[in-house]
């Protein structure tokens, strides 16, 4: 074979090779297509009871409107809005009264019309029952809205300023976790969208307030969707996805669809279905890559509610103010689903649903499956508030003790995300962080179907959030130790390089000085230097003399009670000239008196020193003071000794500080006490001297000092009355 | 005579070589693969919490990790806590002790907060703190970056108008996480409230005081 | 409160009760083909069990009747009471039920930590311990003359009655022990065999007893198909494999070894053990095929006539080894990693 003929067939091979990849390509888009309207199948997963025909007998309705609206200011995953109200101000419906802080966050809006009565933190739904900040809302029932812009083509308005728009409404993801609905329609440098998925599976059990929206606001979904696939520059494919338990919403979808390109795509019922990626997994075959995000294979998920709030924003720029919630349970006279104002206090919706006090155990936030009990039930209503399952005993019984896990794997084989929950388990016990990590701990969704299913009624999902939650925290506490160390070492740096200078220049100073001596000596034959040197003569005539003067006590007595009685002879012209003075300049005088009178009192101060002074002559310590003032003017102050000094006293410090925490840590309660008071008195001695030899030099900060040791005092007397009662108790 | 070396000769010259050739890998390893700085310290000083607040008698966390790697014991930190002394018993193959009382006990963690009102800018929390987590300048106000703090409490000591307070950090709604669940039923005897200690709930505290008493 | 709120009514002690429910097809055919002695087996191995379960309970300072509840100990009495020869002497189902929950499971920190199946180290125990009294089985009722009778059965149990006059060779054993005669001539001089349709009169029955309450098992969920396929499915390669067309050193028909000995039981009932074998379901298989592996390799090659236990226990060794190299794919990840790769930060 000729070279000629080899690189042809080499060439034509590789043409082959890309043209089979293309074609495979190809096939693979055709049978990804083919497969979206053919759901798959996900791993795991679990059949619960459904319980969602208490709640669909009856319409959306609606419930009278609370008398206070508490408006927590963070509904949505992110960071807290900033308020934009006053106390005591009138807000319309649909007013803005909290600013998005930063990107991840979301703008809150008044529910209803009225005044603000508090800026508080209020209650908010939440796990850990902490209560956030927020707005109360006293309503005056009119129900007056603010202006909105409503706008009836969307397509002649440009995707980023609906996106705008959507930011400015406070939409958050209203499918129960409240991600911010602006942020996941903006990705940012990811790969090219070509999927829109809208989320109306609803799979936990109870809830079925998407259900009831399908069913009777489906065409306000289906002009949402639209409004989506705008703004994401019209992906190639939209998908609804919806659970086949709900005959009748599919079929309001299917009506409201028609026309349009997007489909409607049915599944079988199975939690959980509804978890995004679970859902992508159903509809596309695809997997979000792990720590990514659904953008990252071309995926935009959306929640039914979410579509019709985007469409209800755009179209008449209302904001987010309400949703549907879904009120069940046994313990309730009336169970249906209520589009309700945010901020309702759930204890209102309650009292309107006939709640037994008796039958009722518990009040969760959320289905049964991922919600969570309420220890409070002023708790309002919130962006993310899917349902308010009230459910009697005998409904959903408290969970029996733990038994010890049998390693049954029942939970690995329903758990959606193909992890070994008992093995997350036994690390989560243990606190082994780097095996929890290696077992996938961050990929688990907290389904919770692992803790259904589990024989031993081990809180599985309680373990994995409190191991997440404790390896979150570890890293941030590894990064904020990290920065310290830096911190650290740079300012040791800065210290030593600080240190390195000054003795430098000193160094320099020194030789300079040593220089011109020697050079002075060189030269004083010279006429210059004669000059020089007499003039050097002068300075040191003319130091000597003040020095002299200074030094003399007796010198300073006179001096001192000169201006005494010149600082006296002032005030009195001051007090004169005030009695005489008309009204309108009184002040003024007052204060220049005041001034003048502080004068004096700084005199007598003055004086009352320098007889202290004279009466001590001999060789007067102020005038020693005064010739090293001199000195030290003139010489550079002697480094070594005292940058070792200040060495030696941070080294005393440390010591004091551990010997201190030693004999602490030794000590009884009582004795930890009494060691406290005695170091308190210490501190308060310490504090007292310092006071005085403040009032003493004038010390501008005087004041400051005096509050402090008044404090000390009472900390001190606290202390000890703590002491006595404790002693009185044993 | 020259039997007898002719018999040992093939296994001396054998063992010999094994020795050089092996010799010369170790030797070439040591070159090769020689490790800069002394890691160990570094990976000691990783785990220190690095509040650089002195309680385990060295200036800072590097100089303690350097003594941990000397020999020193790996109980002295208290604002790392028991955990730390596991990880570094982990790290140092030791078994992990009890948190050393003599250098302090254990507490929640705080952060330093200046009571800006009574501050007179005197600068020495300043000088004080080994983080450079106050900020001011001299007759101004100073301030306490609270990110940056690390709740050393070497700064209260040195403010001559006592403006400084450890308080203790509050855990935020974002930072708020659930606690491992406890067991339904106490998995091990030694989880009884046993005769002579305290139990962590205190309820055989009582008892105790009474009897010291 | 934690989520979930709902849960599934399957708890502990219902698993354990559905696992002695499977079993009675089994231990109605050892009733029917070898008397009463698996019943007496079972009461001692369960009383002696639970009172040691009660006893270590007392001494570590824990709620007895909240670990009694949960069963398990009954389990294994249950096993071990149907592992043992019927009619042995009293004190081997007492020392083997000590054994399997003081040493086996209660030394280790109780249910859920033990790494040894606890029926399998209690007749482990047994047969290194005792190996005359424990390869003594009896035969089927119908070839010797009638199973011993209440009053015998309680003679042999408790009195010094000899069991000389109704122990039979087992199956496994005759295959063994006759290494120079063609199987179709076993298959027509021994009456076990030439009685029974392939397997061995009784024990087919037996082992089809225990296949069947494998299956409701299966069918309820509370066990996966993965080790019991894997365990079966390795014998009957391995025994095709070495089957020698019935030749004089043959090891044996697959359905000899299929359905004789432990087979059936192991498969089902004693690889299935959560606590002790893996934990995902390839880990299961792996487990499985290796159970039936060591039990092929003992039965034809070792000095043991069946081999099941020791299987179970060697895999249990392996089984962290397994778990580590059998990581499902966690969703989003690419490759299933090993556990001991710890991620780097």
């Amino acid at each position: 074979m000729s070279p000629e003929q080899e690189t042809r067939t080499r060439q034509d091979r590789r043409h082959s090779a890309e043209e089979r990849r293309a074609a495979r390509e190809a096939q693979l888009i055709a049978s990804e297509q083919q497969r979206a309207l053919k759901p798959n199948d996900f791993p795991g997963g679990i059949h619960p009871p459904e319980n969602k025909h208490q709640s669909t007998g009856e319409p959306i309705g609606s419930i009278p409107l609370a008398d206070d609206l508490f408006v927590p200011l963070v509904q949505h995953v992110g960071t807290t809005a900033l308020p934009l109200v006053k106390l005591g101000e009138r807000v319309l419906k649909g007013q803005k009264i909290g600013e998005a802080d930063g990107l991840i966050s979301c703008a809150v809006h008044a529910p209803s019309s009225g005044t603000v009565v508090a800026l508080e933190p209020v209650p908010v739904p939440h796990p850990s029952g902490m209560p956030v900040d927020g707005v109360v809302i006293r309503t005056d029932g009119k129900e007056e809205w603010c202006d909105l812009q409503p706008c009836e083509d969307f397509r002649k308005v440009a995707p980023v300023d609906l996106l705008e728009k959507i930011r400015e409404c406070g939409i958050a993801g209203l499918g129960g976790a409240g991600f911010p609905a602006a942020v996941k329609l903006d990705p940012h440098g990811g790969t090219e969208i070509d999927t829109l998925i809208i989320n109306g599976t609803e799979c936990e059990p109870y809830i079925t307030a998407d259900d009831m929206t399908m069913r009777e606001r489906a065409s306000e979904i289906i002009a949402g969707v639209e409004i989506l696939a705008y703004i994401l520059d019209e992906p190639e494919r939209v998908l609804i996805g919806i659970e086949d338990n709900k005959p009748e919403a599919i079929e309001a979808m299917r009506k409201a669809a028609e026309g349009t390109r997007f489909d409607i795509v049915v599944y079988p019922t199975k939690y959980p279905s509804g978890g995004e990626k679970q859902l992508i997994q159903i509809l596309t075959g695809r997997e979000v890559p792990n720590k990514g995000l659904p953008a990252n294979v071309g995926i935009i998920c959306h929640n039914t509610g979410t579509a019709r709030a985007v469409y209800r924003a755009v179209r008449y720029g209302e904001p987010l103010i309400s949703r549907v919630t879904t009120v069940v349970g046994e313990a309730l006279e009336r169970q249906r689903n209520i589009d309700v104002p945010l901020g309702t206090p759930i204890r209102h919706i309650l009292k309107h649903h006939g709640a037994h006090r008796g039958l009722m155990q518990r009040i969760i936030h959320g289905g049964p499956m991922m919600g969570f009990t309420l220890e409070d039930d002023s708790a309002p209503v919130i962006k993310t508030t899917t349902c308010i399952l009230v459910p009697t005993k005998e409904e959903l019984p408290p969970p029996p003790p733990a038994q010890p896990c049998i390693r049954c794997g029942f939970c690995a084989e329903v758990c959606p995300a193909s992890l070994l929950p008992q093995q997350l388990y036994w690390y989560a016990r243990a606190e082994d962080r780097e095996k929890l990590q290696a077992y996938n701990l961050f990929d688990c969704i907290e389904c919770g179907a692992c803790s259904y299913v589990c024989p031993s009624s081990i809180p599985l999902v309680q373990y994995y959030r409190a191991a997440k939650g404790d390896i979150r925290i570890a890293e941030e506490e590894k990064e904020k130790s990290d920065r310290a160390r830096e911190r650290f070492e740079f300012r040791k740096l800065r210290l030593e390089k600080a240190e390195k200078e000054k003795e430098e220049k000193r160094k320099a100073r020194r030789e300079a000085a040593e220089q011109a001596r020697r050079q002075r000596e060189q030269e004083s034959d010279s006429p210059e230097a004669q000059a020089a040197k007499q003039e050097a003569d002068v300075v040191a005539a003319a130091l000597a003399r003040v020095k002299a003067k200074q030094a003399s006590p007796e010198q300073q007595l006179a001096r001192a009670q000169r201006s005494l009685t010149s600082a006296e002879h002032r005030v009195e012209r001051m007090e004169k000239k005030l009695a005489d003075a008309p009204a309108e300049q009184r002040d003024q005088l007052a204060a220049q008196l005041k001034a003048a009178q502080l004068k004096v009192e700084e005199a007598r101060q003055k004086l009352a020193k320098a007889e202290a002074a004279a009466n001590t002559s001999g060789s007067p310590p102020s005038a020693v003071e005064d010739a090293a003032d001199v000195q030290s003017g003139t010489a550079a102050p002697v480094p070594g000794p005292v940058s070792e000094e200040r060495k030696d006293k941070a080294k005393q410090a440390i010591e004091r500080a551990r010997a201190a925490a030693a004999a602490r840590a030794s000590m009884s309660d009582a004795d930890k006490l009494a060691a406290e008071i005695e170091a308190m008195k210490a501190r308060v001695a310490k504090s007292e001297a310092r006071l005085q030899k403040a009032r003493d030099e004038n010390d501008p900060n005087v004041d400051a000092f005096a509050t402090a040791l008044e404090k000390m005092r009472n900390k001190l007397e606290e202390k000890m009355r703590e002491q006595n009662n404790g002693g009185g108790a044993d | 005579m020259l039997e007898w070396f002719s018999a040992i000769s093939t296994p001396l010259l054998v063992l010999g070589g094994m020795a050089l050739a092996f010799g010369a890998l170790l030797g070439f390893a040591a070159v090769r693969f020689r490790v800069e700085g002394d890691p160990l310290v570094e990976q000691v000083d990783a785990l220190l919490p690095q509040t650089q607040c002195g309680q385990c008698g060295y200036p800072g966390c590097r100089p303690y990790a350097e003594a941990i790697v000397n020999g020193d014991q790996i109980n002295k930190c208290p604002p790392g806590g028991q955990a730390t002394i596991n990880e570094l018993a982990n790290l140092l193959d030791m078994e992990p002790m009890p948190l050393d009382a003599e250098h302090g006990v254990e507490d929640v963690k705080k952060v330093a907060f200046i009571r800006e009102a009574e501050c007179i800018g005197c600068t020495k929390c300043i000088q004080a703190c080994p983080v450079d987590a106050i900020v001011g300048a001299a007759k101004y106000m100073h301030t306490v970056i609270v990110d940056e703090c690390t709740g050393c409490d070497l700064c209260v000591e040195p403010c001559p108008v006592d403006c400084i307070d450890m308080v203790p950090l509050e855990t935020s709604l974002q930072d708020w996480h659930p606690e491992i669940p406890e067991d339904g039923v106490k998995l091990i005897a030694s989880d009884r409230p046993q005769r002579g200690t305290l139990s962590s709930d205190g309820s055989r505290g009582d008892k105790n005081k009474r009897d010291a008493a | 409160m934690s989520s979930p709120h709902a849960r599934a009514g399957d708890r502990t002690a219902r698993v354990m009760l559905q696992v002695a429910l499977a079993a009675i097809p089994g231990v109605l055919a050892l009733v029917v083909y070898f008397g009463i002695g698996v019943l007496i087996n079972i009461a001692l191995c369960t009383v002696t069990a639970l009172l040691c379960e009660a006893g270590v309970m007392k001494l570590r300072g824990r709620p007895v009747a909240f670990y009694l509840k949960d069963y398990s100990a009954f389990i294994t009495a249950l096993l071990l009471g149907i592992a043992l020869p019927p009619y042995c002497a009293w004190w081997l189902p007492v020392v083997g039920s000590a054994a399997a929950i003081i040493l086996s499971k209660q030394l280790y920190g109780g249910i859920g930590y033990n790494p040894f199946n606890p029926a399998m180290v209690g007749y482990v125990v047994l047969l290194i311990s005792f190996p005359v009294e424990m390869t003594r089985w009896v035969g089927p009722g119908e070839l010797i003359m009638g199973s011993p009778s209440i009053s015998e059965a309680f003679a042999l149990v408790f009195g010094n009655y000899s069991i000389d006059g109704f122990t039979r060779a087992t199956p496994l054993e005759i295959v063994r022990l006759n290494q120079s005669v063609l199987l179709s001539q076993l298959y027509e001089t021994e009456p076990m065999l030439a009685r029974g349709n392939l397997a061995g009169f009784g024990w087919e029955a037996v082992n089809a007893g225990f296949l069947l309450g494998g299956l409701y098992l299966l069918y309820r969920g509370i066990i996966t198909w993965h080790a019991p396929v894997g365990m079966l499915a390795t014998i009957l390669l391995l025994s095709l494999m070495f089957y020698d067309s019935g030749s004089s050193l043959s090891e044996g028909s697959p359905i000899l070894h299929l359905f004789s000995g432990a087979t059936m039981l192991g498969a089902f009932f004693i690889i299935t053990d959560p606590v002790s074998g893996a934990t995902s379901n390839r880990g299961r298989l792996i487990f499985g095929i290796g159970v039936g592996l060591i039990t092929y390799v003992i039965r034809a090659w070792g000095s043991y006539p069946d081999a099941v236990a020791f299987a179970v226990l060697l895999m249990n060794f392996a089984a962290p080894t397994i778990d580590n190299y059998t990581l499902p794919r966690t969703y989003g990840h690419k490759a299933p990693r090993k556990a001991t790769d710890v991620e780097e930060q």
